[in-house]
């Protein structure tokens, strides 16, 4: 870990204007990634801006009827508030798949947010790594590519986002809440992550002074037909090699509105209005969910060793979107799939 | 683990109470919560095993909820109670955990073992698993490489009295 200097944020304010002060430095919240990266010399800010104990750990209606949770509000807390896990039980699940108890009593909403990718090479600093070194060039095209992202890459990139969070959140039509110099705004969570392009080492549309505030859920939670699939190496505490994020609402068997995300496979959660639209007024079968995979799929491209994520993905979508409209989705406890 | 540095580093005061006692004490930044425990007030109860989140040996509890001790600083924990393997008993009594971890013969070398426990006395604080897959799902962030899971699990389950 490089030494850095150290301050405490008084406010949102404060934060903003120490960020724009300095432009190496970084907000810390959890830890847990910018600990972790800082340790492999990935990171190395020269200040830390700790915002822990700024008052952004709320949970509260809005007017529309949705939710705003605070940028701090813990992972575990999110995951086990009574709303969420009522209203938004998509979004608990997929929370209570990622990371650990103990991770998630640290992690904290915006952090997940902004989590970098888990390539190798990325946290290998004696590797090439255009994302952590722009214009040094690309170690996975060539190399371990197993978990390597399989839709919007670029010859840059071809890493994958690894928020479990953050597919839910897409599925559930999130928006970002952000403060910066100049006011607050917000943007789409759908829109918030960026493609790598030939600018991989720019995860987010979030400003170099800018900080996220909260994120906010409209009022419909798909909170009847539901289930979150996450598909990894070993059943519990490893990121996903697919995993996906299904909600429906049904007016007996005919699909009203469909939701579809996926998660492990881009640099960013994706969606395709064109597959879920596929779906409206539909019957809930597998054929319809078949259909609709190949939609969310289309241009999908393997690189040299994940050419199965393709297969896998389509057939973890239709098996989620069955368990949705049978309203039994997945268990993060039980791991038998259904 | 910081590198050389031509930067004299800036030592900040730092207070926590670890196990009820208040421990002052002057820190670089960017020492971990688990540097400061194990190499400043020389409580190894607390393990170093990944120093990276991915094992769990280094659970402790900061005001009741159980966190991984390497991937936070200590500076950012000031003012906090820290609860270590080494406050768990109470004079002379085991914790539950304790005396169920040896009960169930948990353990072969020990060293995941205070991770262990303290994240079971989190889990057991946190109230949410009521069965042994919600368990064994719920210790998943602690790693045993000697394999004790079974035993694991059967001594937290007579910790909570169920079976
Ligand atoms: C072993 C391990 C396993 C994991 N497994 C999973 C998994 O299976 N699924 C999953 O989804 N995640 C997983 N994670 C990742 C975990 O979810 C993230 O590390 C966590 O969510 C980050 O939150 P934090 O508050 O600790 O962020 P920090 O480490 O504090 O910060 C991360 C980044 O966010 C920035 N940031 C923080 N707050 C703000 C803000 N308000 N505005 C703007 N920027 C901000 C920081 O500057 C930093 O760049 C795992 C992590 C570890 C260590
Ligand atoms: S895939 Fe992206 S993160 Fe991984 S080595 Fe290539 S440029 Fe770096
Ligand atoms: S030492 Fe902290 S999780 Fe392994
Ligand atoms: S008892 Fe040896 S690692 Fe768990």
């Amino acid at each position: 870990m490089n030494n850095f200097q150290y301050s405490r944020a008084t406010d949102v304010a404060d934060a903003i204007r120490l960020l724009n002060s300095d432009p190496d430095a970084k907000l810390i919240a959890g830890g847990t990634n910018l600990i972790d990266l800082m340790k492999e010399n990935v990171e190395r800010p020269s200040r830390l801006i700790d915002i822990s104990r700024l008052p952004l750990g709320k949970i509260e209606e809005t007017a529309q009827g949705g939710l705003r949770i605070g940028a701090l509000v813990p992972n575990s807390d999110l995951a086990y508030h009574p709303q969420v896990e009522q209203r938004y039980p998509l979004l608990a699940s997929a929370i209570l798949a990622g990371a650990s108890a103990q991770l998630r009593n640290m992690a904290s909403v915006a952090g997940n947010l902004m989590q970098r990718t888990r390539c190798a090479y990325f946290y290998d600093t004696a590797t090439p790594c255009n994302k952590r070194s722009p214009g040094s060039g690309c170690s996975a095209v060539g190399g371990h590519n197993r978990n390597h992202a399989i839709l919007g890459a670029s010859p840059s990139c071809i890493a994958t986002y690894p928020s479990d969070m953050c597919v839910a959140l897409a599925a559930l039509g999130a928006l970002v809440h952000i403060a910066g110099p100049t006011g607050e705004r917000r943007i789409a969570l759908e829109d918030f992550h960026r493609l790598p392009g030939d600018t991989p080492h720019i995860d987010t549309n979030l400003g170099a002074s800018e900080m996220i505030i909260a994120i906010e859920l409209p009022p419909g939670g798909f909170s009847r037909n539901y289930s979150y699939l996450k598909v990894r190496d070993r059943l519990s505490y490893a990121f996903a090699l697919i995993s996906v994020a299904a909600a429906l609402n049904l007016e007996g068997n005919a699909i009203s509105e469909a939701r579809l995300a996926l998660g492990g496979v881009a640099h960013k959660p994706w969606r395709s209005l064109e597959a879920e639209q596929s779906l409206r007024g539909r019957a809930a079968t597998a054929d319809h969910f078949a259909h609709a995979a190949d939609l969310l799929l289309q241009g999908a491209s393997a690189a040299s060793h994940n050419r199965f994520k393709i297969e896998l993905a389509r057939r973890a979508i239709v098996r989620t979107m069955m368990q949705a409209a049978s309203a039994a989705p997945q268990s993060q406890a039980h791991k038998k799939i259904a | 683990m910081a590198q050389p540095s031509h930067q004299v580093p800036e030592r900040i005061p730092v207070t926590l109470v670890v196990n009820g006692t208040k421990r002052d004490l002057d820190l670089a930044p960017w020492t971990t919560l688990l540097d400061a425990l194990r190499d400043h007030l020389n409580m190894t109860g607390t393990k170093k095993g990944c120093d990276h989140g991915q094992c769990g040996a280094c659970t402790v509890l900061v005001n009741g909820r159980r966190v991984n001790s390497c991937l936070t600083l200590a500076v950012i924990k000031d003012g906090a109670e820290i609860t270590t393997i080494e406050g768990l008993a109470k004079d002379d009594a085991l914790h539950p955990l304790q005396q169920a971890f040896i009960d169930h013969d948990a353990f072969q070398c020990g060293y995941c073992t205070p991770g262990q426990i303290c994240s079971a006395a989190g889990l057991l604080a946190e109230g949410r698993a009521k069965n042994a897959d919600e368990i064994r799902e719920l210790m998943s962030g602690n790693l045993c490489r000697c394999g004790a899971y079974p035993n694991i699990v059967a001594a937290i389950q007579q910790a909570m009295g169920r079976p």
